[in-house]
């Protein structure tokens, strides 16, 4: 695109650094115009959402039986969306790849959820989730969008008991909360360690009441391949039956991608086999921008890889680190010993000694940092992978000492099991082992204050929009974003835009469809037809191990540049040398993958080139070059307090770099010390 | 370890299908899936079209995955087919590997089966009517813990489809019973209890899932341990709700 949509407006001031800064990412991408986000309302932090619920305009009743939405994704952000627009009224239609909508990978959220209800009285309230939130995202947050999702938090809670949502509670039959991720009070609803199930099923099961009531029709097993864009409106999107291959067309006033995270760019990550990015990056190749693609999570406390053969990582709840004792042996010599047999002198309780202040508990990045640190000098533990040992010891010995194995068992016996299971050892005798690996994406697809992308009619909400958490995300919030977008914002805000529609019909030999509809063909075709000799997961392994090398826990400006030059020549190879078997038209699981790959393999590269433009460290990005004399993340507040929108400008020229500055009206920015 | 695989192979739902015999190495760390899908990569580089076969999240809570192996639903441990590891067998061993078998999941590829009916179910009746924005505080209602434990157990039923394999009649009466159990121990459920339970029944019966004759391998078979209760907390309803002329 190269005028700028009418949902934004250009701000005047110059986007240049300082003169005295290295512009790192230069020659990768172009500069745009800086972007601004035009529909959050100015004025008192507490009215903004009012103010704009009420100024959004508001479709007839009797108008919205003639108007459709698509949904695409049935994770919390896509249910919960679909039922709420169907019980408005409008005509929904709601896809996702899995062969039915309860299996989106919300589900697998063990922790809970966060509310800023205040049940306990603990001091509590609306505005202080609203500051952990924007401290916790490292200042790269949007206030107005930030103090919204901490408004609407209660209203979720209230949801989801009304429909059924079994929480815990106590013996007064009232809800139970505990406390999370390093925060003060205690406002984190749950259900076992179960609780995105729970409410996933919760937002599946309104969702099929709606497909009985006749206003959504959900189709699984379909993935989708492309969004069409008409006179610059979403229109629609194309979409392959998995099971018959059909390639499929389906129109609507408005598109809305719930579509998730795209971790599995590292291939290894907690996200389920089939989470891509493809409809947002589908998107992002049509006019959205990306923003913020470097901000990835990486979850201090999962299980370490035990081979080449590994699918997936398995998160064990960061819980644990409330009761066990982080270390590695001092001693390289001793990395191979039985864990119980090293002397208490010779371990090396790694994060109680750099951070006594936090210990254990210090945040997600730092502690997912220090383990690295700790395997890159040879004193990991566990299998050799690749040459390294890549593990530390979780150790409840203390633990199990001080409160007993019953009370241990009480406490974390579900994760006890399945560490069990998954490594066939007792962890109540030998101690862990734990590894980070990629759980969330901060960043995604640019979305303004009401969810809607550079593209008229394109909304995306949950993990797979980039609007609320900054560099960092929080304990028990990604469940809190997904139904806050889902139930309560995306259905006050679409309905603005649907207010002027239904738009023109839009014809079936549309220029605009048969392109899409070609390119979608000729792109299957092209795998079909290939002789190559490498598999798809084969490219997906290499391309996440550049990524966990390069673009991971730490990032180095050599790095990165090695990184894209080596993406560059995976990604040609993968065109060239791709091995598809089978047929397009039935059910063909290495087929879909090769799309998802495909697109993995250009959004490697964007998230590369974000995180060399950004050098400074910030939440979960840390540039090696933005560090203090302690190693600690260093943020560059002057230079990079903005949101890095990217614009596609095609499949040779670099991305087009707009930014957005982060403005904070009513918070001081500060810097994180744990110590 | 050195293994035989029996694999069902089948082009499609109207095609017939065939067992196949594979050999893969494997190594007892890997998950059951992980063990196909090294055997996915060598069919690959024979040029031969690999196995399908449904997983996701591979943590076993999506309940996307679900294997016959050697005649029992997720094989020979209480959980499910992701979470099933190399070292429940031993080297040398045949493992005979089956998709769901029943006449209301069709089969639609090889190991990959339509569990369609499970969410018709569901539209049917498993739900609390509430629109979004209609509801009161979470506090209005007390719900005692017994309740919301009970009802919790019942929830975590992950609707895999391991109780209809496993079930002689293939009947889906624990699926049924979990969810009626679920929404019935809560406050929040009883405005539609008793059509709810009817409707459901209803449905189940409409998909071709048989009936049930309370033998039980469903429950040996659940990897979330779903009790057998629930299917007397069905037929007790269903029983009510006849008696009140729903």
């Amino acid at each position: 695109m190269t005028d700028m949509p009418d949902t934004t407006t250009t701000a005047p001031e110059s986007a240049t650094a300082p003169a005295e800064f290295a512009d790192d990412a230069a020659g990768y991408y172009t500069p745009g115009d800086p972007i601004r986000d035009t529909k959050a309302p100015s004025g008192p932090l507490d009215e903004r959402w009012n103010t704009r619920q009420f100024e959004a305009r508001i479709a007839n009743p009797a108008n919205r039986r003639r108007l459709s939405v698509i949904v695409v994704g049935t994770g919390l952000a896509g249910a919960s969306a679909a039922a709420t627009l169907g019980e408005a009224g409008y005509v929904v239609k709601s896809f996702c790849y899995q062969d039915s909508p309860r299996r989106a990978h919300s589900i697998a959220a063990q922790g809970g959820i966060n509310a800023a209800k205040n049940y306990k009285g603990d001091g509590d309230s609306v505005y202080r989730l609203f500051y952990d939130t924007i401290k916790g995202g490292d200042y790269r947050s949007r206030e107005s969008n930030v103090y919204r999702l901490a408004q609407v938090s209660t209203n979720i809670i209230d949801q989801c008991v009304a429909q059924g949502v079994p929480f815990a509670r106590e013996y007064g039959g009232l809800l139970d909360n505990r406390s999370f991720g390093g925060v003060q009070v205690s406002r984190t609803f749950y259900a076992r360690g179960q609780t995105g199930q729970q409410l996933l099923i919760g937002a599946y099961q309104a969702l099929e009441r709606q497909v009985a009531a006749g206003t959504v029709r959900c189709y699984t097993r379909h993935e989708m391949v492309e969004l069409i864009v008409v006179d610059g409106r979403a229109r629609g999107i194309i979409v392959r039956d998995m099971v018959t291959g059909e390639i499929e067309t389906y129109f609507a006033d408005v598109v809305v991608l719930a579509s998730g995270g795209y971790g599995n760019v590292f291939f290894l990550s907690t996200n389920a086999m089939g989470c891509n990015v493809t409809a947002t990056w589908r998107a992002h190749r049509k006019g959205a921008y990306m923003a913020n693609p470097c901000f990835t999570q990486i979850h201090p406390t999962c299980i370490p890889v035990t081979g080449h053969h590994q699918s997936k990582l398995t998160l064990m709840s960061e819980s644990l680190r409330n009761d066990g004792r982080i270390w590695v042996p001092k001693k390289k010599a001793d990395c191979t010993k039985d864990p119980r047999d090293i002397a208490e002198e010779d371990r090396d309780y790694y994060l109680e000694r750099i951070y006594p202040a936090f210990g254990n508990l210090v945040p997600r990045d730092i502690a997912s940092r220090q383990a690295k640190n700790m395997c890159d000098e040879g004193r990991g533990v566990g299998p050799e992978v690749e040459g390294v040992r890549r593990g530390v010891y979780l150790d409840f010995a203390d633990a199990i000492e001080r409160l007993g194995r019953e009370a241990i068992e009480e406490k974390y016996g579900n994760l006890f099991d399945m560490y069990a299971r998954i490594t066939g050892e007792d962890p109540y005798s030998v101690p862990m082992r734990i590894y980070p690996a990629v759980h969330y994406v901060m960043g995604g697809l640019w979305v303004d204050y009401d969810l809607q992308t550079t593209i008229p009619g394109l909304f995306v909400i949950g993990e797979a929009n980039f609007s609320d958490h900054g560099a960092n995300r929080l304990g028990a919030s990604a469940l809190m974003q997904g139904l806050a977008d889902g139930y309560f914002v995306l259905s006050n805000t679409i309905r603005d835009y649907l207010a002027d529609g239904p738009f023109d019909r839009i014809a079936d030999d549309d220029p605009a469809v048969v392109e899409a509809q070609t390119a979608v063909q000729s792109r299957i075709d092209h795998f079909m037809s290939n002789t190559g000799t490498r598999s798809v997961d084969s490219y997906h392994r290499e391309l996440g191990n550049i990524m966990w090398e390069y673009c991971g826990m730490e990032r180095t400006e050599d790095g990165l540049r090695k990184a894209i030059d080596l993406i560059r020549t995976l990604r040609d190879d993968f065109w060239r040398n791709v091995k598809v078997l089978g047929s397009a038209e039935s059910l063909n699981q290495s087929l879909e993958r090769a799309g998802r790959v495909a697109d993995f393999l250009e959004l490697g590269e964007l998230m590369c080139i974000d995180a060399l433009n950004r050098r400074e460290s910030c939440g979960g990005h840390f540039r090696a070059e933005s560090q203090t004399e302690e190693g600690e993340a260093l943020r560059r507040d002057e230079q990079y307090s903005y949101v890095a929108a990217w614009e596609w400008a095609g499949p040779d020229d670099p991305p087009v770099l707009h930014k957005e500055d982060l403005v904070y009206e009513f918070v001081e920015m500060k810097a994180r010390s744990y110590k | 370890m050195k293994l035989t695989l029996n694999i069902w192979r089948q082009a499609s739902t109207a095609s017939a299908g065939e067992m196949k015999t594979y050999q893969v190495e494997a190594s007892p760390d890997m998950s059951f899936l992980e063990m196909l899908d090294v055997l996915n990569e060598e069919l690959n580089e024979k040029g031969e079209e690999p196995v399908a076969f449904d997983s996701d999240c591979r943590e076993g809570i999506c309940g996307m995955c679900g294997l016959m192996i050697n005649g029992e639903p997720h094989g020979p441990e209480r959980t499910t087919t992701c979470q099933l590891h190399m070292r429940s067998f031993a080297d040398g061993d045949t493992i005979t590997i089956e998709p769901w078998r029943s006449t209301a999941f069709p089969v639609l590829k090889d190991l990959c089966v339509d569990r369609g009916a499970f969410d018709r179910i569901i539209q049917s009746g498993g739900y609390i009517s509430v629109n979004t924005g209609a509801a009161p505080d979470a506090h209005a209602t007390p719900v005692p813990k017994d309740n919301a434990d009970r009802a919790f157990d019942a929830a975590t039923c992950i609707g895999c489809g391991a109780c209809v394999a496993a079930c002689p009649n293939g009947s889906a009466t624990l699926f049924l019973g979990a969810k009626v159990t679920h929404l019935g121990e809560l406050p929040q459920g009883q405005a539609e209890r008793w059509s709810r339970v009817v409707d459901m029944v209803g449905q189940h019966d409409h998909e071709g899932f048989g009936g049930c004759t309370n033998i039980g391998e469903c429950v040996a078979a659940c990897p979330k341990e779903i009790p057998l209760d629930v299917i007397s907390q069905l037929n007790s309803d269903l029983r009510t709700a006849i008696r009140k002329g729903h």
